[in-house]
């Protein structure tokens, strides 16, 4: 019975060296890759960001919308366990345009164009699938307030032929 | 990218002039530049920036709709036509029966914004209907 104890204790105290030997050296730096890449890129805004691990050493890279979220990828690799470091070679790119852009259909935005363009005599145009083509002959003085009345009706372009007298 | 750079130096002007809405896209070799200006003189300044990086507007590669904030009822609006008078009309629309005129450099005051190009007005003698926006600004 004591013996039996004894060799209990035994594999008991081996069982501890053993489990003490392997936290001391930390996960391996391809399982740490591996769990601070599924980490990383569950974090919104965070999808395009690579994680690499050399001996402990973690390196966070590609690109993130703002300095925010930059910073924000190191504190959420930083916190985890058995990184010694963190190199931040992450760069900030704004995020592309919102929303597309909408243009006018053409009924309305030939009507609007037609008030427009009703005072200035020399003045012709043509619109289709959202173009505005003027033809004709315009003062100079008189081309920018034109302009800025036909910009606000939201054309997809303004092809401007006009001949300045 | 390069329509960007082209226009930067004023899409940069619109930032430091306190231009409210700014959206700045580009789509089919089109920028398109929307946004608030604080006041007339804001909204002139950013088109001769425009005028003088495109000069006589004829590349045909920008569409700018900035529209000027701040003008409520009852601000008092002066008619900037080239000389002639103004029309006033019973609807929105040239197609519109004109109702009454004012003069060049006269002044009215708005009634309500039908529209970003058609202003409902009325004059100091009691004459109210629409009129094209681009010739009114704040008096």
């Amino acid at each position: 019975m004591k013996k039996s104890n004894f060799s209990y204790l035994l594999l008991f105290a081996a069982s501890l060296m053993i489990a003490a030997t392997f936290t001391s050296c930390g996960p391996k730096d391809e399982d740490m890759k591996a769990g601070l890449t599924k980490k990383i890129q569950a974090m919104p805004d965070m999808q395009g960001v690579m994680v690499d691990v050399k001996d402990a050493v973690v390196t966070i890279s590609g690109e993130v919308k703002d300095d925010a979220t930059k910073a924000l990828c190191e504190t959420t690799v930083k916190g985890a366990k058995g990184v010694k470091s963190v190199v931040n070679n992450c760069t900030v790119t704004p995020p592309p345009v919102e929303a597309p852009v909408v243009i006018a259909a053409d009924d309305p935005l030939t009507k609007g164009v037609n008030d427009a363009i009703s005072s200035y005599s020399g003045v012709k145009a043509d619109v289709k699938d959202g173009v505005v083509t003027l033809t004709g002959d315009i003062k100079k003085a008189e081309l920018k307030t034109l302009m800025m009345s036909l910009n606000t009706l939201k054309p997809k372009k303004i092809d401007n032929q006009l001949v300045i007298k | 990218m390069a329509l960007l750079d082209k226009y930067k130096s004023l899409t940069d002007a619109a930032t430091a002039s306190g231009v409210t809405r700014l959206q700045v896209r580009e789509q089919d070799n089109v920028l398109y530049i929307d946004g608030n200006a604080p006041s007339g003189a804001v909204k002139d300044q950013l088109w001769n920036i425009y005028n003088t990086i495109d000069p006589d507007f004829r590349a045909g590669d920008l569409v700018m709709n900035i529209n000027v904030t701040g003008i409520i009822e009852g601000t008092k609006l002066k008619v900037v036509t080239a000389s002639s008078n103004l029309n006033i009309r019973k609807g929105p629309g040239t197609d519109q029966p004109i109702v009454g005129k004012a003069a060049h450099n006269e002044i009215v005051t708005l009634v309500s914004r039908a529209s970003d190009q058609w202003w409902l007005v009325r004059t100091d003698a009691g004459e109210e209907g629409y009129s094209y926006a681009q010739y009114l600004t704040p008096a």
